[in-house]
């Protein structure tokens, strides 16, 4: 039924915002998350600061160089991300692909590093359960993950069944990108906060 | 100009039109009416929903007020039906009335009050105000109700649950929370769908009023209806996520064992929880119930804002059309409401004044709940000044947007000595709490959702509703609602507790058992009342006057649509405004109203 009306800025940008719809929407939808992850990490302040006893990531048995090679992939795949954008801008779709492929690779390859990580403190008995330390640990990375894991979700759509878009409306398509791109930064940037937080400090 | 005589259909009571739909195909059922791109038909699914739980958790407390009224007596006639888990023998058992009284809370806000407020009249409204042919995402609002649907599943599910539904109260306070029967958990995946829903909601709402307004439609030119829910979706797109994350943490303290609300030690009915059987056995502890109540409170205070800012933009819109002038102090209305707004995300802990909070933190939650008062007389003034040397219309719905202003005044009055902590001390968890907050509610935005249905009902099917019934309605349940709510000041300042299974536990609680027992009869007698509206609402969409397209003669722009009740597109051209939204009783003009699109 959508398909009968004719929205206004869906693409053109709005004089008072200078954004196209479904950039203003994204950049709403990413001030949400920041009070999602914001409760959990004030969550984890709390916590931390009412035990005086608390235990440091790495005395805990957590791989610092294993986050520091996931930190390294996800700020590549935020380029690979920006690279295809701009491949669009230039009209070079076959390039875009590929950049769009190699960020789905590097996010799933985070994923891999993620559940390394993880099976490795399930086959040693520790659990979110363990202590409030892996519950706060697990909830975090894991919601973290399933973010990461959603933004797969939608780059698969785009570069596969989603790109037949790029035929009939190229800028449209372009904008989709951004968005997700946008999306995609954002996750990368909770991990930029994540990894010193529960590893390093 | 079109009136729906010209255009009646067989049925035309429906909300929806057939046939023009611009050269394409005419969609089948499934498309039309259940999984419809159309803000119209989502607001109405909204709608029709909402009040169907409002009706639910409306019931939910009838049983309980048995109970508090005639306590450990059978329930008549019903008290056979209920569930083993809530009543024994046709007496309501404690656990029964904890969980009818957790959820009577969590329906009437989220499944009652909210999707009307928001998801129905906002939906269905705004875009048609601000001349708009569909939200900025058609889609994602049919999946934000698509994902407030599964939530009232869930939710209502939960009753027939073995060890009954959540019974922790609505604010679900840890440990009790996290030791609860299933019905808890189910309660908190029913709230990820809600939180789900209300977060894809907000930001269409907010995308939709900057970038979709008509030509000529400035900021300053819009319905005050508009800013309120404006600032409303601001307050839901930023204050649920904590809550999100709180039932997150609760769901994996419940399922994975973990202790983010568990304090060490806890012992249950003499036997420490960590030598349990089950998930909690060998519990790590360390963690903090408080934690829990700073996360849900700092959705749940802006969430009441929720509750009655879209109220206040109705009752703005229905008293501007019936005192036939425009809206004084509109300006200050504005900014009132964006004032409330950044404050009400500053007050939360005056809900937790009793945790032992020291006093430089109370100081400061005080002075920030103080302050937040003082927006909310800014628009309680400008509305009743706008009354001032009106020409007033007692129609229906004026006669219920009227009675908000002193019931709404009342609540926020006894809110004060609430928001200060030295009165709290005496008061906090008594019935003057419930008092004070319902006034706001039930008086308070109840009245003013009904002033909402009775205005625009016209506009949606294209009849007018009855107004002897409607008048019946607003009287009787104007009359008997004091008297639910009215007496419980005197019980709370008697120290009557809330949450109380027996009213007659404390001793000094009985010598205000027959104010109880008055609540009780002014509730029955209120629901009896509300079926004068049921009957009203569905024999007028076959039998009510044909309403025209303008019955009340407004200058706003949902008045100004192609056909009524509206169909797919809203407007014949994207009307062009030229003026404000109040621009009644213009001097010089022949008629006592000129619509914001009318040529200059």
């Amino acid at each position: 039924m959508s398909a009968t009306i004719e929205l206004p800025h869906d693409v053109t940008p709005h004089p008072i915002t200078g954004m196209y719809n479904g950039k203003f929407g994204v950049w709403l939808f990413l001030a949400s998350e920041v009070m999602l992850f914001g409760a959990l990490f004030s969550t984890y302040v709390l916590l931390r600061v009412g035990n005086p006893e608390w235990k440091h990531g790495w005395d805990l048995g957590l791989n610092i160089p294993l986050a520091t090679l996931n930190t390294m992939i996800l700020i590549t795949s935020s380029v690979t991300v920006v690279m295809a954008w701009y491949s669009l801008q230039i009209n070079k779709f076959d390039t875009a692909r590929l950049y769009l492929w190699a960020t789905v690779a590097l996010a799933l390859g985070f994923m891999v590093v993620k559940y390394f990580e993880y099976t490795a403190k399930f086959s040693h008995g520790i659990t979110p359960k363990s202590n409030l330390f892996f519950a706060i640990y697990f909830t975090m990375t894991g919601l973290h993950g399933l973010h990461v894991l959603g933004g797969v979700v939608v780059f698969l759509y785009l570069v596969g069944p989603g790109s037949r878009m790029w035929l009939t409306h190229p800028e449209k398509y372009t904008n989709r990108i951004e968005c997700t791109g946008l999306y995609w930064h954002f996750v990368d940037l909770v991990w930029i906060f994540l990894f010193p937080s529960l590893y390093l400090l | 100009m079109s009136t729906s005589a010209a255009h009646a259909h067989p049925g035309s009571g429906h909300a929806h039109g057939h046939g023009h739909d611009h050269g394409h195909p005419a969609p089948g059922f499934w498309s039309h009416y259940v999984f419809s791109t159309d803000h119209k038909t989502i607001g109405i699914q909204y709608g029709l929903t909402a009040l169907v739980f409002l009706f639910l958790g409306f019931c939910l407390m009838l049983v309980m007020r048995w109970q508090l009224a005639y306590p450990g007596q059978p329930i008549p006639v019903i008290g056979g039906w209920l569930p083993k888990s809530i009543a024994d023998a046709g007496i309501l058992l404690p656990e029964g009335y904890n969980a009818f009284g957790a959820m009577h809370g969590t329906i009437m806000v989220f499944l009652a009050i909210v999707p009307l407020g928001v998801g129905a009249f906002g939906n269905y409204i705004l875009p048609l105000m601000i001349g708009a042919q569909d939200m900025a995402f058609p889609r994602l609002n049919m999946a934000s109700y698509w994902s407030f649907l599964p939530g009232c599943v869930v939710m209502f599910a939960s009753f027939f649950l073995p060890g009954g539904p959540a019974q922790s109260g609505w604010t679900s306070y840890p440990p009790l929370s996290n030791i609860a029967t299933s019905g808890q958990t189910w309660w908190l995946l029913g709230m990820v769908f809600l939180i789900t829903s209300s977060l894809l909601g907000s930001v269409n709402f907010i995308v939709t009023t900057i970038h979709m307004r008509a030509p000529g439609l400035t900021m300053f030119r819009l319905p005050f209806f508009v800013w309120a829910q404006l600032v409303t979706s601001f307050l839901l797109l930023l204050a649920f996520p904590p809550l999100e994350a709180a039932a997150v943490l609760q769901l994996m303290d419940r399922v994975a064992g973990t202790s983010f609300f568990m304090p060490e030690g806890l012992i249950i009915s003499t036997k420490l929880l960590t030598e349990s059987a089950g998930v909690f056995q060998g519990y790590s502890g360390g963690g903090s119930p408080l934690l829990w109540q700073h996360l849900f409170w700092f959705l749940a205070h802006p969430e009441v804002y929720v509750l009655i800012l879209p109220a206040m933009g109705i009752v703005s819109e229905v008293i501007a059309s019936n005192t036939r002038k425009p809206l004084w102090g509109y300006k200050s209305l504005v900014f009132s409401v964006i004032f409330l707004g950044f404050m009400s995300f500053v007050v939360w802990a005056h809900h937790m004044y009793m945790t032992g909070m020291g006093q430089a933190i109370s100081i400061f939650f005080q002075a920030t709940t103080m302050i937040i008062s003082g927006p909310s007389v800014v628009i309680l003034t400008a509305l009743l000044i706008s009354l001032w040397g009106a020409s007033i219309r007692y129609t229906v719905p004026m006669l219920f947007a009227t009675a908000f202003l002193p019931m709404f005044a009342i609540g926020g009055l006894t809110g004060l000595p609430l928001g200060l902590t030295a009165s709290d001390i005496h008061l906090h968890d008594t019935y003057y709490v419930i008092g004070h907050f319902h006034y706001v509610v039930a008086p308070g935005t109840i009245f003013a959702v009904f002033a909402g249905i009775y205005h625009w009902y016209p506009k949606v099917t294209g009849r007018m509703m009855n107004q002897f019934l409607g008048k019946a309605h607003f009287w009787l349940s104007f009359l008997f609602i004091n008297g639910v709510f009215m007496p419980m000041f005197w019980s709370g300042m008697a120290g009557a507790l809330r949450r109380q299974y027996d009213p007659l536990m404390q001793l000094h609680a009985e010598t205000v058992q027959g104010l109880g027992v008055m609540t009780s009869w002014s509730a029955w007698l209120l629901g009896l009342t509300q079926l004068l509206f049921i009957l009203n609402f569905f024999w007028s969409l076959k039998a009510g006057a044909p309403a025209g397209e303008n019955p009340w003669h407004a200058t706003t722009l949902e008045w100004a649509t192609e056909y009524t009740p509206p169909r797919h597109g809203n407007f014949a051209a994207v009307p062009t405004v030229h003026r404000g939204p109040y621009e009644y009783s213009v001097p010089g003009h022949a008629a006592d109203f000129v619509p914001q699109h009318e040529h200059a």
